[in-house]
């Protein structure tokens, strides 16, 4: 096979790619340098609150001088208190439940939207983003007066009789996993309906002509097929659910151990910046090399299939 | 093969077109058909998309359904496959009444026009699908894989998947997985639209090899009628839902039923005429366009001043300078119109026939040398002739 010739960009080309690269040089790494380097700094009595601080009044010298200022410690901090390795692990605990019961309601969801009639299913999809027009923070803040011991559902369950004693949802972490499950289930929805409706009905019928029941033929041919729609939809389900702070806080009881909270805890109330930061960027270490790991897979098996 | 010495083809001496085999089922009342439709109805809401159709294919026949689209000759073939289920009507497949039963449990395979492979399966895997439905040993299902793979000439491609293969690969792993399973009837739903023409008449060919291989009857659904004329023992020409005509390829050709399927198939001069006179030893029309008479020797039910049809192929048509052939029975005095230069042959369009009630009557002229002393040009004046069976006489 030839090789394509290399293609000669203009000037307005590499305009044109550098514009994501900017975008994410301005907005993630350069905060992330920042967070990093508070990370990396001493609390204080001060304003801000930490030790050392960069000012340009220094000059070169004072600012090398800084630099040996900092130093590790904030993450040795995170290793001796158990407070902190208890709190990732609990939220990905937390957030990996979440995901999966989010893919249990959300597969479903998008199995019926990309099987109903053409005509109906850019109604059904307003419907799965319609939420979003009302603030996520009043949504979660309605889940409070509803699952509460004498909330909209107790009242219900009693009225018809299913239970005697109001159920203890609120301040749990079943409360935490309803929420979880409700604000994140369109991020779930869309891209595996996506996925699910490129799905060509030709290829079922083809597997039923070959001698496989429809429910064989789900498991054989639909799913694996819609498998990219589902990691898709888990990942931006479990990454924001993993450092989540307000559904955990409404909903969550006061032994829900989360590293959203623990972080705010450590922010707000001790004010200690620099040991917030640590948390922050071994949050991001956690999140960011299973992905890369999985993408880099994705790119060996598209690789070999091509 | 005892039943075919019964009624094998009695040669007259003069037959339509090429016998292709001595096997002609439809020709006994007496024998059981394998694939019959009785009555069936599909309607679609509002829409009838299948009419009150009876049909009967034959066990190791090649049968093609042809139409245009919309004409319902796929949803005659999806009733067949289970995925539509008839409106009224019955459909039988080996005896069986096919009433109720799913596709997975139906004898029968389809090849898709899509041709729908499996993409997330290699070739080998995509074959042995149907196979291991049928829970068969792996050692068979093995053996079973190669034998389609050599069938279709895919053994190299075995590990691959789909998307690594060109048109004509995927068509063949197509047909070997619809094959795999040694269905009773292979159903084919346009299978070589998606190819080029050079490769879409090869695999013609290959598909009939393979029929004659396997000894499989296999039902294709097509619109290209030269596609069915290659490959199928019969077609059936099919329009609104309703089966126009079925006989061979030849009989459909040269003697169409109606000016439906003469027009349909082939390339036709379609003359509107009136019958001036009629007697067992043929038909006198008179040209509605005035200046012409055809004699033929086909009879007809039609009554003396019944508006008719005379349908003539092109090829059956000659053309010449000046005074033609006088020993043809029919001779018409013409104007060049238009040529088509094809190559092989020429089109000519000549108008024949008085003032403005003229026609165009096309003629092919096969071009059999290369150079040409004072060949046929736009303006000429020609006589155009033909013999007393060379087209037939159509009422509707």
């Amino acid at each position: 096979m030839d090789k394509p010739a290399p293609v000669k960009r203009t000037l307005g080309g590499w305009a044109l790619i550098a514009v994501p690269y900017v975008w994410l040089l301005i907005f993630f790494l350069a905060p992330f340098l920042i967070v990093f380097k508070i990370s990396l700094s001493q609390v204080a009595v001060a304003i801000p609150p930490y030790v050392p601080t960069f000012d340009l009044a220094g000059g070169w010298q004072a600012f090398v001088e800084n630099l040996g200022d900092l130093s590790l410690e904030n993450y040795l901090w995170l290793t001796e208190d158990d407070l902190y390795w208890k709190s990732y692990l609990s939220s990905v605990v937390i957030a990996g439940i979440s995901t999966f019961l989010t893919l249990l309601i959300g597969y479903p969801i998008a199995y019926g939207m990309a099987r109903s009639p053409q005509s109906l299913r850019p109604t059904l999809l307003m419907l799965v983003i319609l939420p979003f027009w009302t603030s996520f923070l009043i949504r979660v803040y309605a889940w409070i007066g509803i699952l509460k011991n004498e909330g909209l559902l107790n009242q219900l369950l009693m009225a018809i009789g299913i239970i005697d004693e109001p159920l203890v949802i609120l301040n749990t972490n079943t409360a935490v996993y309803i929420g979880i499950v409700y604000s994140y289930l369109p991020f779930l929805v869309l891209p595996l309906y996506a996925s699910l409706e490129r799905l060509d009905g030709s290829l079922l019928e083809a597997a039923e002509d070959l001698g496989c029941p429809p429910w064989k033929a789900f498991w054989k041919i639909t799913l694996p097929l819609s498998l990219p729609g589902v990691i898709a939809g888990c990942f931006l389900v479990f990454i924001p659910a993993v450092g989540e702070f307000v559904i955990p806080d409404l909903l969550g009881g006061s032994d829900t151990l989360m590293i959203g909270k623990t972080l705010w805890t450590e922010f707000f109330n001790n004010r200690d910046w620099p040991v917030s930061s640590a948390v922050a960027v071994i949050l991001l270490i956690i999140l960011v090399i299973p992905i890369v790991l999985f993408q880099n897979q994705q790119q060996k098996i598209a690789e070999k299939q091509a | 093969m005892g039943f075919l010495l019964g009624w094998g083809c009695v040669l007259a001496k003069k037959s339509i077109g090429p016998v292709r085999r001595e096997f002609t089922p439809w020709e006994s009342p007496d024998h059981p058909p394998f694939i019959e439709f009785r009555n069936v109805t599909k309607k679609f809401g509002d829409f009838t998309a299948v009419n009150n159709l009876s049909l009967k294919i034959y066990e190791r026949e090649f049968f093609a359904l042809l139409g245009g689209s919309g004409c319902g000759k796929t949803t005659l073939m999806r009733m067949l496959a289970g995925f539509e289920t008839p409106t009224t009507g019955q459909i039988f497949l080996d005896g069986q009444d096919l009433a109720g039963i799913p596709p997975f449990r139906r004898p029968s395979n389809m090849m898709f026009q899509s041709y729908a492979l499996f993409p997330h399966m290699s070739v080998e895997k995509n074959i042995a699908f149907g196979l291991k439905q049928d829970r068969l040993a792996p050692s068979e299902i093995g053996d079973r894989v190669a034998e389609m793979l050599r069938l279709t000439k895919l053994e190299q491609f075995a590990k691959r998947r789909p998307h690594q293969l060109s048109g004509g690969q995927r068509q063949r792993v197509a047909l070997a997985r619809s094959l795999a399973k040694r269905p009773k009837v292979l159903l084919l739903d346009e299978p070589l639209g998606a190819l080029d023409r050079k490769l879409r008449e090869e695999t013609q060919f290959e598909l009939m090899n393979i029929q004659e291989e396997l000894k499989t009857t296999f039902l294709i659904v097509t619109h290209d009628q030269e596609e069915a004329m290659t490959v199928a023992d019969r077609i059936a020409v099919m329009d609104k839902g309703e089966l126009v005509q079925v006989a061979t390829p030849a009989e459909i050709y040269e003697a169409p039923n109606s000016r439906f399927v003469a027009d349909f198939i082939g390339d036709v001069n379609l003359i509107e005429a009136t019958v001036v006179r009629k007697s067992e030893a043929g038909t006198r029309l008179d040209s509605v366009c005035e200046g012409f008479a055809i004699e033929t020797n086909q009879t007809t039910d039609a009554g003396i001043g019944d508006r008719v049809w005379y349908a003539i192929r092109p090829e059956k048509v000659r053309i010449a300078h000046g005074r033609g052939e006088p020993d043809a029975a029919n001779q018409i005095d013409g104007l060049v119109w238009d040529i088509a230069y094809l190559g092989d042959v020429s089109i000519i369009h000549s108008k024949v026939g008085k003032g403005d009630r003229d026609t165009i009557l096309r003629a092919t002229f096969a071009n059999v040398s290369r150079m040409v002393e004072n060949p046929i040009t736009w303006d000429d004046e020609v006589v155009l002739s033909f013999d007393r069976d060379a087209g037939v006489i159509l009422r509707g």
